[in-house]
């Protein structure tokens, strides 16, 4: 029973990322009719500004230590950060601890910025071209990013940690009743968990209650029509392609902690979101979060001792073989419109 | 002659005079000299060009044709690869068998997985594509591993149980894959003055196969079966309606392709006796669909033309070092080298896959039809230019081809 | 048509009397005119350095590139000299190799068996390179030795830590100079045995491929032998990014030890997620919960930030080491990059030099007789204390380093301390040990 409830608690984390790009890419496609390679890229640029931020905070000067002695004996230099020296060094260490959650409010700023020049450079000339169009460019546009920040950052993995107040974990088991310590799980996945559950919903309720969400929703519905009413849908795609930006970004300054972020980390979702998109139905936002979480649950499962000594490497093809099946029982996805996309 | 008509047989001579003479087309710069590194006329990267446009001109009868995009191709490939070193292992060194069966393999492979994801068209056909080959990806690295070797890549060993032929040679080695007798790898070169050409027997007979295979695709674009698969792009409810089923001519088209990709992996496996489970990877396959898009989908020459570009890429600029850099612009005053060196350095080298980008970039939003219609562009140019007087509309309508 | 003077026969006729006038002596097959592949026939030879310039090992790849980009320099005679001054053989001059000016072209591996050996056959077919080295897979290394294996040229692997690139498929041109997966547990055992006590449940995750396995097969075997319990093993894919699913089932499984059998990447985020599931705080059966990772790399543990503090590992070599010839090497790339090197630097340096000296004692660039002077040829001043290349499976033995994640790093290079040195006898096995049967050396191979 606690191996279950872990492994539930696992795949909905993994199904908040899932989700959380599979939702921008949606957004995007059901209100641009565009197919984004790129949005693994902004997951990862999201990500990476976590990393900048901290290194921002992290910005230092040089003190020489006569009386210490570096690899090659030179006299140590060791490096004292700006921000300490400024406000103090409880101050600033906190600030410095905590630049992962500051790096929310700094990248949504940069993210929708990313979007918007996106759309407004590139995508928009791209909304009449075929989709193989589409996937071309957004491809070589994912390639040129990522390898700007391998410029920039490196290859390897950049260690980008959590506040210390929420590293620890929690004893997740002791509050449904069960013994103590059977159930422990890490604070931060599920801070990310209770973090993705929040923009899914202020994502609703954009859409659901305010005037600007309606008229989207309108012309995801019927594009000309909206046209035809006099009403800019133009202008609104691009924020709404911002705000997609945004998502997948905020999905990576928050993964960050999770796994150490690297400029390849982006590839690495991307063809997962596309299936979780597929399998929860072009077009439709319910259907992407539901699959996300659906896929991430069913991936955790898989990788159980149990189930893998039943059907040995089942955890490398289950996300595959569940879409396959959807697909072919159900074609329009889990809980796509009649006729968007359909055949 | 060959039973088509005048414009395809000249391009069918052009290609074939192309790819015959390409030992010395790729080596235009003399061995000594410091545009040298951008020659690509050695035997493994002519290999690569046309055993890429095989693949392509392939993926090019299902994509150009039917407009199913499919992301799964590099499996058929992979599958291609793995029987024809199976077939070295136990049966003979000598190629023709292994080809044969990674042509059937890879067909009969084709067919299991067409006729389940051609339920599906749109973007739903290219997932189940891609889902499949990202099966046999994850499955032939881990679980299957017996028979894929799995990271390592199946290879030949020295105690291999070869039927027709020996385990080992005399000399201790293992023997090298032949065509009767004609090695693979056999290279001859010729030294022309500060030029030196290489001519292979495993590039002579992957252009010639190439040949065929790009024969067989103008016949099958200019047949009533390639006339049918335009229809399923151009209007696939529209034929149902008239009663015709468009399921068997996909399927078909699907078949064939994925059989090109099973030639494209058995040479690659003649020519170099290993198969590597990341020719099965989804990045592979979508190399292959940019290949043929870059080059022009659609297009008879087009997807040749984009397997050639990329693979020059990969393999030339990837070679380019700081040092290389340095060396070109020596003559220039210090100050100026640095500054040219740094600002070229991010493109070449490590920078490779930026400057592809780029480039992927560039092709799509200037030359929607790919490098063909930047061709077309050019010729049209200068056909202007020599006729001032004709109006534009005769030279707008030029087909695609 | 055109108004030119240049007719078709004309053409023919220049083009015929310039191309006899050029081609006259030359026209040769490559089997009737050299001795081997790619003799060097000039007053340069060209070494091909094999690197993985882009994908998750682009770092390690340009670490590597640096290092040979000092050898190069250090045997052209540039430079401190560099170990040269500390090596025990004293054939290398500074005048580059056999009085031939030392050259390199480089290559992308991508860690992709296909690319690196299409790399390493351009290298070979169009740039005449006598030599290919360098990697950072052991799926690539036995890939491209094949390939030089059959192309005729030497291959001196760089970083490859499988047991099968000297086990079942090594060959009779490929040498390693890097330690392997049966050497980590040898050396490890003893010290996990020390420090944790010899009544202990270890839990492993393997990454599921060639590497992973033979790794897993060492340290089990190792580990076994002290008395410790293997309570299970569990294979994760090579793909994943996110092991929670592999670490949450450990927690109850009355395991008291964990061992990731992962590198690089997934090392990194399986380490990162095993901190975080709070394993390191865990008491199991009454003992502090432990975690070990066999094999480690400094550059990507750097990934893992805080995370390695106190877990222990074994690597090839590392930059605080305080002999002569680790000494000197620190100094010369410190002196030239501004940072310590990696262990990965520090072989593919070595491998370099190998050659060089090789081929220098045995007078000549002949794959065979390269092969031949490198063979049971013993050696010290490299670091890693006296060294010798075995003849039967052409593996290096040395000392190997065990491993812990510092408590108080000083700088961002400092991040590993040296807990033991394990002297070469302790981790030397048999060529015939099952672990590395089943493969045969062949016989060296000069090409055509």
């Amino acid at each position: 029973m606690d191996a279950i409830i872990l492994q539930i608690l696992n795949g909905l984390d993994k199904g908040s990322a899932y989700a959380l790009i599979a939702l921008g890419l949606t957004l995007i496609f059901g209100t641009l009719g565009v197919v984004n390679f790129a949005h693994g890229a902004l997951f990862m640029i999201g990500a990476f500004c976590a990393v900048t931020l901290s290194r921002i905070l992290n910005l230092s000067f040089e003190i020489v230590d006569e009386s210490r002695t570096d690899f090659l004996g030179n006299p140590l230099k060791f490096k004292t950060t700006y921000i300490e020296t400024w406000l103090g060094p409880e101050m600033g260490g906190t600030i410095i601890e905590w630049a992962v959650p500051l790096a929310i409010l700094f990248s949504i700023p940069i993210m929708i910025a990313i979007g918007f020049i996106m759309e407004r450079g590139l995508i928009k000339h791209f909304y009449k071209r075929p989709h193989a169009d589409q996937i071309l460019v957004t491809f070589g546009l994912a390639i040129v990013l990522q390898e700007i920040i391998k410029y920039f950052y490196g290859a390897n993995p950049i260690p980008t940690p959590a506040p210390s107040a929420l590293t620890g974990s929690l004893d997740f088991g002791e509050l449904l009743g069960f013994q103590a310590n059977a159930v422990i799980y890490p604070y931060w996945r599920l801070v990310y968990f209770v973090f993705a559950a929040l923009i899914i919903g202020g994502v609703f309720a954009f859409l659901q209650f305010t005037t600007f969400g309606m008229v989207v929703r309108a012309g995801m519905a019927d594009r000309e029509t909206v046209g035809l009413l006099g009403i800019n849908i133009d202008r609104r795609f691009t924020i709404m392609f911002g705000i997609a930006a945004a998502v997948a970004g905020l999905a990576g300054v928050m993964y960050a902690p999770i796994n150490s972020p690297n400029y390849h980390m982006g590839m690495d979702f991307l063809v997962l979101s596309f299936v979780v998109v597929v399998v929860g139905g072009m077009g439709s936002l319910p259907g992407a979060v539901l699959a996300g979480f659906l896929l991430g649950i069913l991936e955790s499962f898989a990788s159980m001792n149990e189930v893998k000594s039943i059907f040995p490497g089942i955890d490398q093809i289950v996300i595959y073989l569940v879409a396959i099946i959807i697909l072919l029982t159900r074609p329009r996805g889990l809980m796509g419109r009649k006729g968007v996309m359909e055949d | 002659m060959f039973g088509l008509d005048k414009k395809d047989t000249s391009l069918l001579i052009i290609v074939a005079a192309l790819t015959m003479l390409a030992p010395f087309l790729l080596n235009p710069f003399p061995a000594e000299s410091a545009m040298a590194q951008f020659n690509a006329g050695y035997p493994d990267l002519m290999q690569r060009f046309v055993i890429f446009g095989i693949f392509a001109i392939g993926f090019n009868i299902l994509f150009g044709l039917t407009g199913y995009l499919s992301f799964g191709h590099a499996a058929f490939l992979g599958v291609g690869s793995y029987s024809a070193v199976w077939m070295f292992k136990l049966l003979s060194m000598n190629v023709v068998p292994a080809i044969l069966l990674s042509v059937v393999v890879a067909g009969v492979f084709a067919l299991l997985i067409g006729f389940v994801s051609l339920r599906r068209s749109g973007i739903y056909f290219s997932i189940l594509t891609l889902a499949f080959a990202q099966m046999s990806f994850n499955l032939a690295y881990s679980v299957l591993t017996p028979i894929t070797n799995g990271e390592t890549g199946l290879q030949l060993t020295l105690n291999d149980p070869r039927v027709l032929g020996v385990s080992s040679t005399a000399d201790g080695s293992i023997p090298v894959t032949n065509l009767f007798g004609a090695e693979m790898r056999a290279t001859y070169e010729l030294a022309l003055g500060p030029w030196n050409f290489q001519f292979n027997t495993g590039y002579y007979l992957s252009a010639i196969l190439m040949l065929l295979s790009f024969y067989l695709a103008i016949r099958i674009f200019r047949s009533p079966f390639g006339m049918m698969l335009r229809a399923v792009k151009s209007n696939q409810t529209r034929m149902n309606y008239t009663g015709l089923n468009s399921r068997p001519y996909a399927l078909a088209a699907f078949v064939i392709s994925g059989m090109y990709a099973g030639l494209a992996g058995g040479l690659m496996a003649s020519m170099d006796p290993l198969a590597g489970a990341e020719r099965m990877q989804w990045t592979a396959s979508g190399e292959v669909v940019l290949m043929t898009i870059l080059g022009g989908a659609g297009t008879l020459i087009g997807p040749v033309l984009g397997a050639g570009f990329i693979k020059y890429f990969e393999n030339i600029f990837s070679k380019i070092n700081e040092s290389i850099l340095h060396k070109w612009f020596a003559f220039m005053p210090d100050g100026l080298e640095d500054t040219l060196i740094a600002l070229v350095y991010p493109f070449i080298g490590k920078g490779w896959h930026l400057t592809l980008g780029i480039l992927f970039m560039l092709v799509v939003i200037f030359l929607p039809g790919g490098l063909v219609e930047g061709g077309q562009r050019i010729g049209r140019l200068f056909r202007r230019k020599k006729s001032d007087e004709k109006s534009d509309k005769s030279s707008q309508s030029t087909p695609a081809e | 048509m055109s108004k030119s003077n240049l007719t078709r026969r004309g053409l023919l006729k220049t083009s015929a009397v310039a191309g006899a006038g050029v081609a006259l002596p030359t026209i040769f097959t490559a089997s009737s005119a050299a001795a081997y592949m790619n003799e060097p026939t000039g007053s340069s030879v060209t070494l091909g350095f094999n690197v993985p310039q882009s994908g998750p090992y682009a770092d390690e790849g340009a670490d590597e590139l640096r290092a040979y980009e000092l050898a190069v320099e250090h045997l052209n005679g540039g430079g401190d000299g560099g170990l040269m001054n500390t090596f025990s053989s004293k054939e290398l001059d500074g005048n580059g190799i056999l009085g031939k000016k030392v050259e390199f072209v480089t290559g992308d591996t991508q860690t992709k068996s296909d690319a690196a050996r299409a790399s390493a056959r351009s290298m070979i077919e169009k740039d005449g390179a006598i030599m290919i080295t360098g990697g950072s897979s052991s799926g690539v290394a036995v890939a491209v030795q094949d390939l030089c294996q059959s192309a005729g040229v030497i291959f001196m692997a760089g970083l490859t830590h499988s047991n099968d690139t000297t086990g079942k498929d090594k060959k009779a041109n490929g040498f390693r100079h890097f330690f392997n997966a049966y050497m980590s547990g040898a050396a490890l055992a003893p010290v996990l045995q020390s420090l944790y006590g010899s009544d202990r449940k270890a839990y492993h995750l393997t990454a599921d491929y060639t590497w992973g396995w033979t790794q897993e097969e060492s340290i089990v075997a190792a580990t076994e032998a002290l008395g410790w319990e293997t309570v299970n093993t569990v294979l994760t894919p090579l793909a994943a990014t996110d092991f929670s699913s592999y670490i949450a089932p450990v927690m109850n499984s009355g395991a008291d030890v964990l061992v990731l059998n992962h590198y690089g990447g997934n090392m990194v985020n399986s380490l990162t997620n095993a901190v975080q599931f709070g394993l390191r705080e865990k008491e199991v059966n009454g003992k502090n919960f432990e975690i070990v990772v066999p094999l480690y790399s400094r550059l990507m543990a750097r990934g893992a930030g805080e995370n390695v503090k106190g877990i222990l590992g074994s690597t090839n070599w590392h930059w605080s080491l305080q002999d002569e010839g680790s000494k000197q090497f620190v100094k010369s790339f410190g002196e030239k990059y501004g940072f310590p090197p990696s262990q990965a630097a520090q072989t593919c340096y070595a491998q370099t030099l190998l050659y060089a000296d090789a081929c220098q004692r045995a007078g000549t660039f002949n794959p065979c007789g390269v092969a031949e002077a490198l063979e049971d040829f013993e050696f010290d001043g490299l670091g890693n204390g006296p060294t010798l290349y075995r003849a039967a499976d052409h593996q290096c033995f040395k000392d190997v380093l065990v491993v812990r994640g510092k408590e108080n790093p000083t700088s961002e290079f400092d991040l590993l301390e040296v807990v033991e040195v394990t002297p070469a006898a302790q981790v030397t096995y048999e060529p015939d040990h099952p672990m590395f049967a089943g493969g045969n050396l062949g016989s060296c191979n000069p090409g055509s």
